[in-house]
């Protein structure tokens, strides 16, 4: 909200500079976004001139050249300034910008010689003051009703606004009474202790009872809270005075004629919108405020057709809907030129329905973004009083007895106790009971001594906010100001920060991964619903029980993603596009299915994914080249598992997004499903651009179930190891898991470790087989093993290798 | 026969020190020391001579012997120490080539570091780590944190909702269903939104799941990602948060300041100040929002060349997160159970809650200008940090 500080000091002046203001305002709870400067700059630059004598300009038509006295010791000859306004004449007082004065628009000021006549000025309209709309030419002072003198060379600041500082506020939505200037006034006399002036509607012309000639009726009070109307009868439609223009201008409204602009002007000082109808045009001269009817249509003021519905209110009168409540007038009963009689309406809208109907509508303006935060209804009074006054002084307006008022009935005050300790408790620091009083008071509550603290009664305009003991402390330790609570930490009985297990483990495999050459992405947790086509999943893949957005920003992202290989494998894209082939890529985060809870939720899981494209390790000048493979993440996997203690087991199974013959599911000791790791299938790696690539990726939670809690020491014997190699010929069907797993079963626990250390296919094994070299390693507890000991148990091994099909090598 | 002695000594002395090579030397070894030489020859004659003399020559032609012995280890040694050094000398390699294999450095993604460094801040604070779901409850994410049932928040303008899943739509779903609509009857606009599942806009739902699971005295901190429906250069529809949480009899608006303090010095150095500025959310009573000193221009708003401070834009401070104390009516929303006996009454128990955005707290630190950065994935960024 914009608010003019010369508007503000109006009402409290605590003789304070803008940026103090600011400082104020901004610690008490009403945030001074920025401070604007609105109007003219170099503000002695522009003075009184009264025009001595004009003159036809000789080499210029619509050019005169004017002598005008702009003050000065007597000896001072008068300005010479060019002035193409048809309108001035010798005899007027004028505003004058001389040279170096800056024009609202950022432009200087300098002598200028037009058509050879230099013009030592500039003799000024409204608009160009920012005063308002251009009437005839140049503004002529002695027209406007000023209390005041011109003396030529007399300051133009003094008699007319036109420069002021603009205090752009942001308030808060519990705060809807200061969304006008008297209510922030009300907030800098809480904050800084100067003095308050009574509230601008103290004064009202008006009286109570029935209208002559006018009639309302509300068929829907639950949605308008209270109606309010006045008649004027002999109203003048024309320009607004300066002062008031400006004051608009300045907090950023257009003024279009005397009576809208009192409208506005009001709904700027007491927050509470206001709508001017032409009573002549309201047909019937009665009022009715509905609900619309579902699919109803409404032509509104800007032109368009609008399509209702029963949440919406809308006004009517005999032949039909004139405006929609709270949000647009219609445009038949629109306040115009010759408009002589003025039904001035201030109504309390539901705030919530009111913002509903303005999203749905696409209708925003300054009057629905007020009834939307909830304002009170005696805020009708308010608007009405200020307004008549404005009407009787500034629109020659006649006030008729009477005041419309509808659906309303006065609510008792509520008063709160305020527990001194509780103060205390809150805050941490003791804040003076006399102190409490003093803040309440200035924020317009009536305060009594209680035993234990004070009884405060909470003004009509916070009923809403301020309903509990809590919201009172609150009141008091704003103003008081946060400045004064000391800095201090919690007792912390019982605290004792610490990371869960799952967590920790989390962070070891993320850091496992960034210890062997990974980059973390952070990929959308969101993804659409051609990722699914393009991992080539089948209809009734449990992967497409995805969790679906209701109301998506776009197709991309109307699901939540159920694997990361999405975010992976479009980050491993962009890298590959802008950064170079070599991808190594991983990401930790949540991926979603659908749940079964009746809650509605989610079934949520943490992966850990990586993708791998390119050469396995960086370029170099002596690098060995090798690209990333099943086994280039199959090795990292087996770091990564390795890393938590976790063992796990690889069996070929395929996956639709995986090359089928290269690519396994990951299970644990018991069979726990951790996931997959596998090249792509060349269809995926093509649908994302990409040359051979491999992935792999783990439901944390499940590995992390695996992972033992604490390690306990092995020992180890001091009695050397005896190391045996063996190398058997295979068919291809046999796994290498398998040749192992038949081994260590043949051998017994005097085998300590067999791994592969050698694979071999080609023509001196022949077809469909292959060599697999194996290292043995046996130990015994106490005694140091020779190869006669162990002969034994080779020639078992040997056996068991024979069953599956194998054959010794040489 | 000393003379003689003094004689042979020093003759070997010069050409062991002259030696040039190994070879040289095992023919002086052979020629001074060997069975054949004149002193060991000297050596065995000594039991022939007098006995006056015995002693003197004895001692002299052995201190000799051993004499050089010695010179002629030291000297193979020194040799060899020269033949290593020329062999080292040709043996170099151009030491500015890179190192290789290269071994790629490897990060984690700036918003994890981000994350841990400040879980790591609140865990030496006294607060443990809890995580909770994304995809929210609109009981827990709005009606639980003192949302109006009209609260603009819920508009779907500003919160995603999620489609039922229709499994959950089962007979035992629709009395739960009911139950809990028929507690929200009196609500104008029920119906108004999508679904009673939202993607969370905040991390404070953990709030009350907290309180449900733990009773008081409670420290907690839950970092995660959240989602609005926003993107523009200063929103993206998804972000994370770190909500905090303190329950306990006496925790005060100072214990906030002291506890936000030592967070804001932790991140942005020693010397910074918070200052809380009077703000409104639903769910804290009194609502604050926290300003940290800024520390590029140490608070003053412009730079030592005078200017305006381009961080702070010449405020002094930088906004960074909201808070305030619980709002009792929170506390109300908090069941009573075995689980967190004897329970959150608002009477009896109070506390602190604030919410911070991690991407936030990371473009302030590390001069990230623009949030769409954290998402973009690129390989430019990603190298830079964690």
């Amino acid at each position: 909200m914009r608010v003019p500080i010369d508007w503000l000091r109006e009402y409290c002046d605590p003789s304070l500079g803008v940026s103090e203001v600011r400082e104020r305002l901004t610690m008490s709870g009403t945030k001074v976004e920025a401070v604007h400067h609105h109007g003219v700059d170099a503000v002695e630059r522009f003075v009184v001139g009264r025009v001595l004598e004009v003159a036809q300009h000789e080499k210029a038509d619509r050019l005169k050249v004017c002598k005008v006295d702009l003050g000065g010791p007597g000896d001072v000859q008068p300005a010479t300034i060019v002035c193409g306004a048809p309108n001035v004449a010798a005899g007027q007082s004028v505003a004058v910008a001389r040279p170096g004065a800056v024009m609202p628009d950022g432009t200087q000021l300098q002598s200028a010689k037009l058509r050879g006549v230099v013009s030592e000025g500039m003799i000024l309209s409204a608009s160009e003051l920012g005063l308002g709309e251009d009437g005839a030419g140049i503004l002529v002072l002695d027209d406007l009703t000023l209390d005041a003198e011109f003396a030529p060379g007399a300051p133009l600041a003094d008699l007319l606004p036109i420069a002021t500082e603009v205090l752009e506020l942001e308030i808060t939505p519990n705060r809807p009474d200061c969304l006008g200037v008297y209510g922030v006034a009300r907030e800098l006399h809480a904050a800084t202790g100067a003095p308050l002036s009574g509230a601008p509607w103290e004064q009202d012309p008006g009286s109570p009872g029935a209208v002559a000639g006018a009639q309302v009726t509300v068929d829907c009070p639950e949605l308008c809270r209270r109606f309010t109307a006045r008649v004027f009868g002999d109203v003048s439609i024309g320009p607004s005075p300066p002062w008031l223009a400006a004051r608009l201008i300045a907090a950023g409204q257009r003024p279009i004629n005397n009576v809208v602009d009192i409208t506005n002007y009001v709904m700027l000082l007491t927050a509470q919108p206001m709508h001017a109808f032409d009573l002549d045009r309201v047909s019937g001269g009665r009022l009715v405020v509905r609900r619309a009817r579902d699919g109803e249509q409404v032509r509104t003021l800007d032109g368009n057709t609008r399509t209702l519905d029963s949440q919406m209110v809308l006004i009517e009168d005999a032949d039909g809907p004139t405006s929609i409540a709270g949000l647009m007038g219609g445009e038949r009963s629109e306040v115009a030129p010759d408009t002589r009689r003025v039904l001035l309406e201030a109504a309390t809208w539901d705030g919530p329905n009111i913002h509903r109907s303005s999203a749905r509508l696409g209708l925003r303006s300054e009057a629905s973004g007020r009834f939307e935060k909830g304002l009170q209804p005696e805020q009708c009074t308010h608007a009405q009083a200020v307004a008549a006054g404005l009407m009787l002084e500034l629109c020659g307006a006649r006030l008729l007895e009477g005041t419309i008022d509808e659906a309303w009935s006065p609510r008792p005050a509520q008063t709160l106790r305020l527990r001194e300790a509780r103060v205390r408790a809150i805050l941490g620091v003791p804040v003076a009971r006399s102190r409490q009083r003093e803040i309440l008071r200035a924020l317009d509550f009536q305060c009594t001594d209680a035993e234990d603290g004070l009884d405060a009664t909470v003004p009509a305009l916070r009923r809403d906010d301020v309903t509990r003991e809590i919201d009172l402390i609150e009141e008091v330790a704003r103003i008081h100001g946060l400045e004064h609570i000391p800095a201090t930490l919690p007792a912390r009985r019982g605290a004792a920060g610490r990371l869960s297990r799952e967590q920790r483990l989390r962070r070891a495999a993320e850091d496992a991964l960034v210890g062997r050459g990974l980059y973390e992405i952070a990929g959308w947790s969101f993804c659409g619903p051609e990722l699914l086509d393009r991992l080539r999943l089948p209809a009734d893949d449990e992967l497409r029980a995805v969790v679906r957005v209701a109301n998506p920003l776009s197709e991309a992202q109307s699901l939540m993603r159920p694997t990361l290989l999405g975010s992976l494998l479009d980050a491993a894209r962009h890298n590959v596009f802008h950064n170079g082939p070599r991808i190594a890529l991983f990401e930790s985060g949540t991926v979603f299915r659908q749940g079964d809870s009746p809650d509605g939720l989610a079934d949520e899981r943490h992966q850990l994914g990586a993708v791998l494209a390119g050469a396995i390790a960086p370029p170099s000048w002596r690098a060995d080249g090798a690209e990333a493979d099943f086994f280039a993440a199959k090795a990292l996997l087996e770091a990564l598992l390795g890393r938590l203690g976790v063992g796990f087991e690889t069996q070929r199974s395929t996956r639709p997004f995986l090359h089928p013959g290269r690519s396994a599911s990951v299970r644990g000791a018991h069979g726990a499903d951790f996931g997959f790791v596998g090249e792509l299938h060349p269809l995926v790696a093509q649908a994302w651009e990409l040359p051979r690539a491999a992935a792999f990726s783990v439901d944390l939670g499940a590995v992390i179930e695996a992972a033992p809690d604490t390690v306990t020491f092995r020992p180890y014997p001091s009695v050397p190891s005896l190391r045996q190699d063996i190398a058997v010929i295979l068919p291809d069907a046999v796994a290498a898991q398998q040749a192992i797993a038949a081994v260590r079963a043949a051998a017994g626990d005097v085998l300590e470790s067999v791994t592969v250390f050698d694979v071999y296919e080609g023509e001196q094994v022949g077809e469909g087989r292959r060599s697999l070299a194996l290292a043995l390693s046996f130990r015994a507890a106490h005694e140091t093993l020779s190869d006669e000991d162990i002969a034994p148990v080779r020639e078992r091994i040997v056996a068991a290798l024979e069953d599956l099909g194998g054959e010794l090598r040489a | 026969m000393i003379e003689r002695i003094t004689e042979l000594r020093e003759a070997a002395e010069a050409q062991i020190a002259a030696a040039a090579d190994a070879q040289e030397l095992e023919e002086l070894r052979v020629r001074h020391l060997g069975r054949r030489a004149p002193l060991p020859q000297l050596l065995r004659g000594v039991a022939d001579l007098a006995p006056a003399e015995r002693a003197a020559v004895g001692a002299a032609a052995n201190q000799a012997r051993q004499a050089l012995q010695a010179q002629l280890q030291a000297r193979e040694a020194q040799l060899q120490a020269q033949q290593l050094g020329t062999l080292l000398e040709t043996d170099s390699v151009d030491v500015t080539l890179p190192g290789a294999p290269p071994q790629p450095v490897g990060r984690l993604h700036l918003l994890t570091a981000m994350r841990r460094e400040l879980e790591d801040i609140f865990v030496g604070l006294g607060f443990t780590v809890l995580e909770g779901p994304e995809v929210e409850t609109v009981h827990y994410n709005f009606d639980a944190l003192n949302h109006s049932p009209t609260h603009p928040a819920r508009a779907a303008s500003d919160t995603f909702y999620v489609e039922r899943a229709p499994n959950t739509d089962g007979a035992r779903t629709r009395e739960a269903r009911s139950a809990a609509a028929s507690q929200r009857a009196a609500l104008p606009t029920s119906g108004e939104y999508p679904s009673d599942v939202v993607l969370r806009t905040h991390t404070s739902p953990m709030q009350v799941r907290a309180m449900e699971a733990h009773p008081p005295p409670l420290y907690v901190v839950i970092p995660g990602r959240t989602y609005r429906p926003d993107n523009d250069a200063t929103h993206t529809p998804q972000f994370q948060q770190i909500e905090g949480l303190a329950v306990d009899e006496d925790i005060t608006l100072g214990d906030l300041k002291g506890t936000l303090l030592a967070f804001a010095r932790a991140v942005f150095g020693d010397a910074r100040e918070v200052r809380l500025r009077p703000h409104f959310f639903p769910f804290t009573e009194p609502s604050v929002e926290v300003d940290v000193s800024c520390f590029q221009c140490g608070g003053s708003g412009h730079l030592r060349d005078g200017s305006r401070c381009p961080l702070c834009k010449g405020e002094g401070w930088l906004e960074i997160l909201g808070a305030g104390e619980v709002d009792p009516n929170v506390y109300g929303y908090v069941p009573t159970t075995e689980a967190n006996a004897p329970g959150y009454d608002p009477e009896r128990v109070q506390g602190f809650a604030w919410g911070m955005g991690v991407e936030r707290i990371a473009m302030l630190k590390h001069g990230v200008p623009d949030l769409r950065l954290f998402y973009d994935n690129d390989l430019r960024f990603l190298e830079q940090f964690g």
